[in-house]
């Protein structure tokens, strides 16, 4: 039985034990020795054990090394700074134009500085080429720095069968070629790779239409919309959703496209503490009591914003308590599941399915299909009349070019392997293994004594490294031992938090796991 | 001793108490009393709103009816109906199961056709599948990416390029990264959305000039001049931008690059161009404006343009100096918040530059086929052509206008259905109304491609003119 160190703090519930919750009726999960039914007496009881998260707090000893790791940092890089200006060290950043020097400078000193002196040392973790297909193992393209970072030089060789830990590979989907792609082979030679026009004008194809219908079914909903790329789903089509005179609840960690698409729309923005019902209740009530600040009207809508599993904590949406806040003070729900579609739940359908709610109660359901169906764009779902008013309404039908057949194609493949309609049931064995490759994948890791955030269920994993110094030595000896990570620092975490992530796929042995 | 002292000051005080005058005493009693009763009395709130009680926040709670999230739309609204094509987007395009020829997508090159572009995608999707799974700093950067950006940088002659994986998202992450709250942008009034939305994002001042107007922009510069001799120190930490278009989308008109490059200098603001309509049509090898005026490219601070006209694929690339490009590799919000671009599409974009880097004659094809197209539509009764002769993207606008919009997008639709029902496929441009800031009039786009014949050129102009006479006298 996985034993946490210490108490596990859950938004005020403490709870001391730990149980393994299995949402599917059919299986015996034996690994514990505990027998779960999915019927449990009591609604709240049932949530409760969804919702095991554990945001442990770091021992103090590792803070304090952490700020001082960061203090002797900046100090050489003011140092370093310093020996630039003056000549005395190379300089081997690109600089301006001869002609330009006069102008007002494109970037000021101190944007950069992080850039220059923290960042720029530990460079070589990130951006990392690979040449093959990302699924469980992939070839990474060798690369060596011979002026600290500054510049790199491949060196032709490729690192072969490097286990993947970093991609968004969740349901190992993504994948080399192989008979069952022969669609999208076809599609491919039919309908050529673009389709150069908007939505609006002569963009659509009945690729598209056939997409949305069979998205609106696997969720479970009335239509459902799709665009080309996922980041721009959110940032155009909020700002067709509200507009001034709105109000939206937003969470603390939420995604950039989301904060991007909040601040285009005009509306004003309020942030709520991460997953935290108290606050967003707080909110609600100051908000529909005394309406707009100033005029004290009341708001024409109200949309709070959360997503499925966040990505940098690795935690899911407390999805039945904002639920039932929603219903009361009527607000409308947009829930972005770009990390949780066909990754949580028991047949892979996002988080509704996973606390077993209806999807029609969520007013706007928000995807995206880069992470578990290895393809690239975005979707919106939801009621039909939502749907019509975005066909008519959103930036990127009018403005921006519609989805490449292609992708479609691989779109539709996906979804029918997923819902069984290609006769096997393939689909349903990923999302299971998926299951089980996470929780087996939690536990070894906790009991090994490392801290790890977030639910129980969520596949994205982050490990808690806090020192920087750690964090570069951390991923440079998985390169060597042939496990590709992603290391995360400040500025997408806290400065004193950075932390690896780990992605579980279904296409990942229990061998493949048990080395680290 | 000490409290011998206090009885001693008692003393004093209830001596005086017995000696003071009858008033004193009632006066002072009547204080205290006073100053009592105030003490306890309920204190006097001057704000009485702002205290609600418990059972009226849940009546303001109950009454509250928000407005309905997406407000249902009518049936026969022109945007809800979708022409559906069945097919490729290609030069013969089956349109609700209509075939026409196509004048609608923006094909310039014919490459969405090419089979060796196809035979590229094929290739590397048997290698690469079909997704990323990831941003580029996550193990999303593929050696197709890599070799794509080299492969424009080139083309381009410029040190670098950066590829993003969606046209909309290309300017409009670009211009956020390098203009913040404070910095002034001067842009074209004809801008595109795309451009709108990136000013937007940066929440700088922007200032609008007429459109092509060098002295109006030249104005702006003077006052802006001004200005800054005001507040100096402030002057100096500003930034200034020009945000111009190639070929500009909503009117089909050249920007004057010699003249803003002059401006460029003399007022010390950088020029940021945006080549989606130009890439590929431009200029002797397809290098877009700068190669048509014969501009040093390194005069320009930033070139974006997507990829999705004429390189029949999806996405978009920025270009520039290396201390330009780099920035936005931390900085580009739909660079480093968003997956990649799908390798096919790269491998697919690579293959088409190389055609056009082999054959630099369609270019001066398709500037012919602009041009005689131009040409027959002259002289339409009630149309007017509204694009320079060598845009290969130009509208159609009513002479004059029956008064309000809608009835002017009507008109046009019938023109447009019944030049589809005689097999050439046309659509509106569309905009979304209430977002735009300068709204241009309705009009119809015309696409040229170098697929199309010159019978077929004829053939389409005819139509048009006849159509026309039909629906509008």
């Amino acid at each position: 039985m996985a034993n946490p160190g210490g108490g596990t703090v859950c938004n005020g519930k403490l709870h001391n034990h730990k149980k393994q919750s299995n949402g599917l009726q059919s299986r015996n999960c034996t690994k514990n020795g505990i027998v779960k039914e999915a019927q449990q007496n009591g609604r709240t009881h049932f949530y409760d054990k969804l919702i095991v998260e554990s945001f442990e707090e770091a021992p103090l000893h590792v803070m304090v090394f952490t700020y001082m790791g960061y203090g002797i940092g900046t100090l050489f890089g003011y140092l370093r700074d310093f020996m630039r200006n003056w000549g005395i060290e190379k300089c081997n950043a690109a600089v301006e134009r001869k002609e330009q020097r006069d102008f007002v400078p494109l970037y000021q000193d101190f944007e950069n500085f992080y850039t220059r002196n923290l960042y720029m040392r530990i460079r070589d973790n990130w951006n990392r080429p690979i040449c093959s297909a990302p699924g469980a193992l992939f070839d990474v393209m060798e690369r060596v720095s011979d002026d600290y970072n500054w510049t790199f030089r491949f060196t032709g060789r490729v690192i072969k069968d490097v286990i993947n830990m970093g991609s968004y590979n969740f349901l190992g989907l993504a994948a080399k070629y192989d008979e069952s792609m022969r669609t999208i082979k076809d599609v491919l030679e039919v309908y050529g790779t673009g389709v150069a026009s908007t939505r609006h004008e002569m963009g659509t194809l009945d690729k598209h239409k056939e997409l949305e219908d069979l998205v609106a079914k696997f969720l479970n909903v009335e239509a459902a919309m799709v665009f080309g790329m996922g980041f721009a789903t959110n940032s155009m089509n909020i700002p067709a959703l509200v507009g001034k005179g709105c109000l939206i609840l937003s969470d603390e960690l939420n995604h950039t496209s989301l904060v991007l698409g909040a601040r285009l729309s005009g509306a004003t923005i309020r942030i709520f503490k991460h997953n935290n019902t108290q606050s967003l209740e707080k909110l609600l009530r100051d908000a529909v009591i005394y309406g707009q600040p100033r005029t004290r009207r009341a708001w024409k809508k109200i949309l709070i914003l959360v997503e499925g599993v966040y990505s940098m904590e690795g935690s899911i949406v407390h999805l039945p308590q904002i639920i039932a806040l929603k219903k009361k003070y009527k607000a409308y729900l947009y829930i972005d599941e770009a990390h949780s579609i066909g990754a949580v739940g028991p047949t892979g359908r996002g988080v509704t399915e996973f606390f077993g709610l209806d999807p029609h109660e969520v007013d706007v359901l928000m995807g995206t299909f880069t992470k578990s169906f290895g393809a690239a764009g975005g979707y919106i779902a939801g009621r039909k009349d939502l749907v019509d008013y975005l066909r008519v309404h959103s930036h990127s039908a009018v403005y921006a070019s519609s989805m490449s057949p292609p992708i479609a194609e691989q779109i539709i493949r996906s979804l029918k392997h997923l819902m069984g309609m290609d006769g096997t049931t393939q689909g349903l064995q990923r999302v299971r293994q998926l299951a089980k490759n996470t929780r087996y994948f939690r536990q070894r890791l906790q009991e090994m004594g490392f801290i790890i955030y977030g639910n129980e269920n969520s596949p994205v994993v982050p490990l808690l490294l806090y020192m920087p110094g750690k964090v570069a030595a951390f991923a440079r000896h998985m390169l060597e031992k042939k496990i590709g990570v992603v290391v995360v620092g400040f500025p997408a975490t806290p400065l004193a938090e950075a932390r690896a992530r780990f992605c579980v796929s279904a296409a990942h042995t229990r061998e493949m796991l048990d080395t680290p | 001793m000490a409290t011998a002292t206090e009885q001693w000051v008692l003393v004093e005080m209830v001596q005086a108490l017995y000696e003071a005058p009858a008033y004193h005493l009632i006066l002072e009693g009547i204080l205290i009393l006073w100053i009592i009763r105030l003490l306890f009395s309920k204190t006097y709130k001057l704000q009485e709103r702002s205290d609600l009680t418990v059972k009226e926040k849940e009546e303001l709670i109950e009454e509250w009816q928000p407005e309905p999230l997406g407000p249902p739309v009518p049936k026969d609204h022109p945007a809800l109906n979708y022409n559906i094509v069945s097919g490729p987007p290609s030069h013969k395009i089956v349109v609700n199961g209509k075939e026409c020829i196509n004048f609608a997508s923006f094909n310039f090159l014919g490459l969405l056709d090419n089979p060796r572009v196809k035979a590229a995608a094929l290739a590397s999707l048997k290698k690469y599948g079909v997704g990323t799974c990831g941003p580029r700093g996550f193990y999303g950067t593929f050696d197709v990416h890599l070799d794509l950006e080299d492969r424009l940088a080139k083309f381009m002659k410029t040190e670098e390029a950066i590829i993003y994986s969606y046209g909309f998202a290309t300017i409009a992450s670009a211009i956020p990264a390098y203009s913040k709250r404070g910095d002034i942008v001067f842009v074209d009034r004809a801008a595109c959305f795309a451009i709108q939305k990136g000013l937007q994002a940066s929440r700088s001042d922007i200032k609008l000039f007429k459109h092509n107007d060098m002295a109006d922009l030249e104005r702006l510069l003077k006052e802006q001049e001004i200005e800054d001799q005001k507040n100096p120190r402030k002057a100096r930490v500003t930034r200034r931008f020009i945000v111009v278009e190639g070929l500009y989308m909503n009117t089909g008109t050249i920007c004057p690059l010699p003249e803003l490059v002059k401006l460029k200098y003399k007022y010390k603001a950088r020029i940021f161009l945006e080549e989606s309509l130009s890439f590929g049509v431009l200029g002797e090898h397809g290098r877009g404006v700068t190669e048509h005026y014969g501009i040093n490219i390194d005069d320009i601070d930033l070139i974006s343009a997507n990829m999705e006209n004429a390189l029949a694929s999806i996405g978009g690339f920025c270009c520039g100096r290396s201390f330009v490009i780099d920035h936005q590799r931390l900085s580009g919000q739909g660079y480093c918040f968003s997956a990649s671009l799908p390798p096919l599409l790269a491998a697919a974009a690579i293959e088409a530059l190389n055609i056009m880097e082999e054959n630099p004659g369609i270019f001066a094809v398709l500037k012919e086929k602009c041009r005689q197209i131009h040409k027959a539509l002259q002289g339409i009764s009630g149309l007017k052509v509204v694009g320079e002769s060598l845009s290969p993207a130009f509208h159609l606008q009513l002479e004059e206008s029956t008064g309000s919009r809608e009835q002017d997008v009507r008109l046009l639709q019938e023109i447009v259905d019944q030049c589809m029902n005689r097999s050439i496929a046309l659509t509106q441009a569309r905009y979304l109304e209430k977002e735009e800031k300068c709204l241009p009039p309705p009009s119809i786009r015309v696409v040229v491609t170098v697929e199309q014949t010159a019978e077929e050129l004829e053939r389409a102009a005819s139509t048009i003119k006849e159509v026309a006479q039909a629906v509008l006298l």
